[in-house]
């Protein structure tokens, strides 16, 4: 790897920590591309590697939070067990669904949302 | 029950890799009236436990990358101390503009993006 893909990585990984903490999501969809591009790694250690480096930014952040008191532990639970069931029932779909058409799809609907949450 | 539905719907859409978790945040918002904060909250716990699974399971199988995950973590505590302080002390409505902004950057980069991949 270049130094200066080495202080990149440096740069990457605070970027992703903010965005994290201050959108609460996210740090993922910064850091696999970024790491794609930056190093030789394959995609699929990209992603796993992103999943590594986000897990203790989620649990500072969310201590953070919880410290200042926001947090409601009665709807994350059901939350939670809701998304676990979802992403399983997601990733079975994975490869039996045009992903793609999918994606530009929930893209348009994330637009939306985004509009829709201004006005 | 609308809690564990909608914790379902977002749960699918991002297991499909699309839109990571942001996609459960504006679901909270809008189905449960919960506040931006706490939606925040609610998306960053919640991916924990599963997380926390994924990462014993790609370490087994040795698929994360040991030597650039150091300067990686560092930088991005830091990064989340800084971010997550913001955001408990902002004006509710000034942080969701400012996630409103993040949330439409990502639907654009979602229509542009062209690979099918399996993102956190």
């Amino acid at each position: 790897m270049k130094p200066q893909n080495k202080i990149s990585l440096w740069i990457i990984g605070f970027l992703a920590g903010i965005f994290n903490g201050l959108c609460g999501s996210g740090g993922g969809t910064i850091l696999v591309p970024s790491l794609v591009f930056l190093t030789n790694v394959i995609d699929h250690h990209a992603h796993a590697t992103a999943i590594a480096v986000i897990l203790p930014l989620t649990i500072i952040s969310s201590l953070i939070y919880a410290k200042s008191g926001i947090i409601n532990i009665n709807i994350t639970i059901k939350v939670t067990i809701g998304t676990i069931i979802g992403a399983y029932i997601g990733s079975k779909m994975l490869n039996k669904l045009p992903i793609n058409i999918l994606r530009k799809l929930f893209g348009i609907f994330m637009i939306i949302a985004a509009i829709r949450m201004v006005i | 029950m609308i809690e564990i539905l909608t914790g379902i719907a977002a749960g699918i859409i991002g297991g499909m890799g699309i839109g990571g978790g942001t996609i459960l945040i504006p679901a909270l918002v809008f189905f449960l009236r919960v506040t931006q904060q706490i939606a925040q909250s609610i998306n960053l716990i919640s991916f924990i436990p599963a997380a926390s699974l994924a990462v014993y399971v790609h370490n087994k199988n040795g698929n994360i990358e040991k030597n650039i995950l150091i300067p990686l973590i560092i930088s991005g505590v830091i990064g989340a101390i800084v971010g997550s302080m913001a955001a408990v002390k902002l004006d509710p409505s000034v942080l969701k503009k400012i996630f409103s902004g993040f949330l439409f950057i990502m639907g654009i980069y979602e229509i542009f993006s062209k690979k099918a991949a399996k993102r956190p």
